[in-house]
């Protein structure tokens, strides 16, 4: 049914709350594309069958929502209100699970334990994973069922759209997002409220959009699929806030076609929205309309670049532009434009709820708020995890993420996907805002944080985001289509062990050239993965070209496997080994032909002596 | 009627019709900047970055390409600063690699007195400027040709490879291409279209109707040095 004012939201909404169930447990279980990918479909039927052989259903409820954020750990589950987090669940464990729940226990095997010391610790935020986090977007994604607008009422949904409306001035609105200090989650850092001011003063004569940028496409990174597949509805309140003070009359989100839960999560909420009438004409009887589309990307990493997305949005092919004319002055079909990350536009409920003063005290000075990081790669908590700007790399990486995973090192984060660069495990102290990952030759990109420890080898590192941005640049601009080639090329010289001095100087001439000289956004830091390996890790890229060594042990060409004295014989490595390259009989030292060994690096990671070396 | 932009060309101070852009600002005034991709009457594209000018103070100096940016008041630019050569001349260089064989690459070398070519060397028929499919959309009013995929994959040519009916053999796309020139009898003498010139090797055509079809290229150096 629709609603026809505001009152009559407010009334809505406080139905919905009066009728919550209030005793009983919610069983909260996380199932994104990554819980779905871990198994937590079928821990969810499996639940529900438990409750229902039980005879529990009425006193225990299951929400199934987006992801929480620690994604390695699943599928988990979190139960309310007592905030018992269990984790790597599997479907045998769900009876126990149910039983225990109901008697309000605690199931003590199947909470996370310390990999340190084995201390087993029950509530979610006792976690060091989760304790050092500032979690104000990755938090609501544990109250809101996604496919379920009443549960995003019930969670203090669009109680921020009311008061921007009951307040009735969108000059109120732009001043709130200006103070708050917002800046865009993109990547580049803009302040959205300077953003959507000059969208507000441009002239409205055939309409003017907004965009939700939600072609994510770092490798590595998924803060934007997260919210918007767990907590759909908060963009769509976002760009409705968005609209009201920039005076909008269209909106699009731009969702990669990669993400269909998203996609489908999204669909429904519009689906959901227009029914009760929070999109359209006349929104809540108000003189306030705007109206919301999907478009889905066709698989392009450029069409995350605006002018690019904005080709892409009116059919074209995805290949960006000069700039001036900028897309706030002429966008989507020659109209006014104004274009935002998902991350941003899931923070404007937040400011205008909280108040922008509350907000902009958040985080550090010029970088207000939080951000959510997707930390991957050689390090024991993988996941996405929100913290305030400020934080230094090292809280992140040691803290919350857990340090290296074995007895390795961690030597780099790499931040900002491909575009951005790498920062060795000397500058970790470095804090995280926008300026200070410049200054550091990276930058703050969208979010993807890659942890690298002293078994990658930053010369392939590289190698492989060239090769990714080779593939990936839309081929206008030659200096970027020809550029990353070629250094796509000397990179794969370097790790084949053909590479010279020459070619490294070249290599350095040629990507200061690419980012001087390309057009957009992809090309001018498609050299800043090379150019920050260089600043940083010179001496392993000569220690590549002058003794045709790889340090890390990476590249193929350059290495040799042999077995040590540790070897106590287990046959593990053998076993295993695709070449039959091993021999040995059990519980002597086993030896690599070095003539079969195809350098596949399966003995190295199973063994669990470090009885196999690498030179 | 258009109004009057201030801005300045190395130095010297410029008075020009507002929604000019750079190159024609500074061509006007007599300063030479090379292009590739760019040709009067065709929409100014910006793919090959020769024309690339510095513009901006300090550490907000940039470089932009000269054809696709409109002058504005108050601009300094400048055509030929060391940061502008440097990249120039790696551009060249680039181009070297790729296309040895197009007399216009040899010139604008020769003109840029870029002596070497560092990288692997490479033989493509196109640099993938994109003068054929402006000059058939916007003179010839056919469409028939178009960019396909992106990155390293890029290539310019008809829908599935099947020849378009949009295009009526005018040979506009292969008057206008730079990295023809000379290729006239270099890579497959017996698909040559009039005998001798082998440059005809537009994606978008097919070779078979050509048999009896004049060359476009006026004079064409390979049919000349046949005929001697």
């Amino acid at each position: 049914m629709p609603l026809n004012s505001l009152d009559g939201l407010k009334e809505h909404k406080a139905r919905l709350s009066s009728n919550a169930p209030r005793n009983g447990r919610t069983l909260v279980v996380p199932a994104g594309t990554c819980g779905r990918a871990s198994g937590a479909d079928d821990l969810i039927q499996a639940i529900r069958e438990a409750l229902l052989q039980k005879g529990l259903a009425d006193r225990v409820q299951v929400r199934v929502t987006g992801c929480h954020g620690f994604c390695e750990m699943e599928p988990s589950i979190l139960v309310q209100p007592e905030g018992v987090f269990y984790c790597r669940l599997k479907t045998a464990h769900a009876e126990r699970l149910v039983e225990a729940t109901a008697q309000g226990e605690v199931v003590e095997d199947l909470v996370w334990a310390d990999p340190a010391t084995g201390a087993r610790i029950p509530r979610q935020e006792d976690i060091p994973f989760f304790r050092k986090q500032r979690r104000t977007l990755l938090s609501r994604n544990e109250q809101v069922d996604p496919e379920d607008m009443d549960s995003y009422f019930r969670a203090g949904g669009y109680s921020a759209l009311l008061k921007v409306l009951e307040s009735g001035d969108p000059q109120w609105v732009l001043g709130e997002v200006k103070t708050s200090g917002l800046r865009g989650r993109g990547g580049a850092g803009f302040p959205t409220g300077v953003k959507w001011e000059l969208l507000a003063k441009q002239p409205n004569t055939h309409g003017k959009y907004l965009v939700c940028n939600a072609d994510e496409g770092d490798p590595g990174a998924y803060m934007d699929r997260s919210v918007l597949e767990g907590n759909p509805h908060s963009i769509l309140e976002g760009m409705l806030i968005g609209a009201y003070a920039t005076g909008a009359t269209d909106g699009i989100l731009y969702i990669r076609n990669e993400y269909p839960l998203a996609i489908k999560h999204v669909k429904r909420a519009l689906e959901q929205a227009r029914d009760v009438g929070l999109i359209g004409q006349h929104i809540l009887g108000t003189d306030f309309s705007f109206d919301l589309r999907i478009v889905q990307g066709a698989g392009a990493f450029v069409c995350g670049e605006e002018t690019a997305l904005i080709r892409s949005i009116e059919g074209q092919m995805g290949e960006p532009r000069q700039r001036p004319p900028f897309p706030i002055q002429k966008g989507i079909g020659g109209k006014p434009t104004g274009i935002n990350n998902v991350e941003t536009w899931a923070n404007i409920s937040v400011i205008i709820e909280q108040g922008a003063a509350r907000y902009a005290q958040i985080g550090a000075a010029r970088n207000s708020g939080t951000k959510i990081f997707s930390l991957v790669g050689k390090i024991r908590n993988t996941g996405l995890v929100e913290v305030p700007m400020g934080i230094t790399i090292h809280e992140i990486v040691y803290d919350i993420g857990g340090g290296p995973v074995g007895n390795a090192d961690i030597k780099a984060v790499q931040t900002g996907g491909p575009s951005g660069g790498c920062i060795p495990a000397a500058r970790f102290d470095l804090p995280i805002d926008y300026d200070s990952l410049a200054q550091a030759g990276s930058i703050m990109g969208s979010g993807g944080m890659i942890v690298m420890d002293n078994r990658t080898c930053v010369v392939d590192v590289a190698k492989y985001f060239m090769g990714f941005l080779k593939d990936e640049s839309c081929g206008k601009c030659f200096s970027c289509r020809k550029g990353t080639q070629r250094m796509h090329e000397i990179l794969n010289d370097i790790t084949q062990g053909r590479g010279t001095r020459e070619q490294l100087d070249l290599l350095e001439e040629l990507a200061l050239v690419v980012k001087d000289t390309t057009m957009c956004g992809l090309g001018q830091t498609a050299a800043n993965p090379v150019l920050s390996t260089l600043r940083y890790f010179r001496d392993e890229y000569l220690e590549h070209v002058e003794h045709h060594r790889c340090p890390a042990g990476v590249c193929k060409p350059l290495i040799s496997f042999s077995i040590n004295d540790n070897c106590v014989g287990c046959q593990a490595c053998a076993k295993r080994c695709p070449a039959q390259a091993i021999s040995g009989e059990r519980k002597t030292k086993h030896s690599i032909d070095a003539r079969k060994c195809i350098k596949c690096g399966t003995c190295r990671s199973v063994c669990k002596q470090d009885a196999v070396e690498v030179a | 009627m258009n109004g009057m932009i201030n801005l300045t060309i190395n130095g010297l101070p410029v008075l020009v019709e507002e929604g000019m852009t750079i190159l024609d600002a500074a061509r006007f005034m007599g300063f030479p900047i090379p292009t590739l991709c760019h040709m009067d009457g065709l929409s100014p594209y910006g793919a090959c970055r020769l024309c690339v000018v510095e513009i901006g103070e300090g550490p907000r100096a940039r470089l932009v390409t000269s054809c696709t940016y409109p002058v504005e008041e108050g601009l300094m630019v400048r055509t030929a600063s060391r940061r502008v050569i440097r990249a120039r001349k790696m551009i060249i260089e680039l181009l070297l690699a790729s296309c040895p064989q197009s007399k216009v690459i040899q010139d604008l070398a020769a003109a840029h007195d870029v002596r070497q070519q560092r990288f692997r060397q490479e033989h493509e028929d196109c640099i993938l400027c994109g003068l054929c499919v402006r000059m058939c959309e916007e003179q010839m009013m056919a469409k028939a040709i178009g960019f396909r995929h992106r990155g390293a994959k890029r290539s310019i040519g008809t829908p599935f490879d099947v020849h378009s009916e949009e295009c009526r053999l005018c040979g506009g796309c292969m008057y206008v291409c730079p990295a023809c020139q000379l290729r006239c009898t270099y890579t497959e003498p017996d698909k040559a279209v009039c005998g001798a010139c082998a440059n005809l090797s537009p994606p978008c055509i097919e070779k078979a109707p050509f048999d009896d079809m004049m060359c476009y290229m006026a004079p064409c150096v390979a049919c000349e040095m046949k005929k001697d």
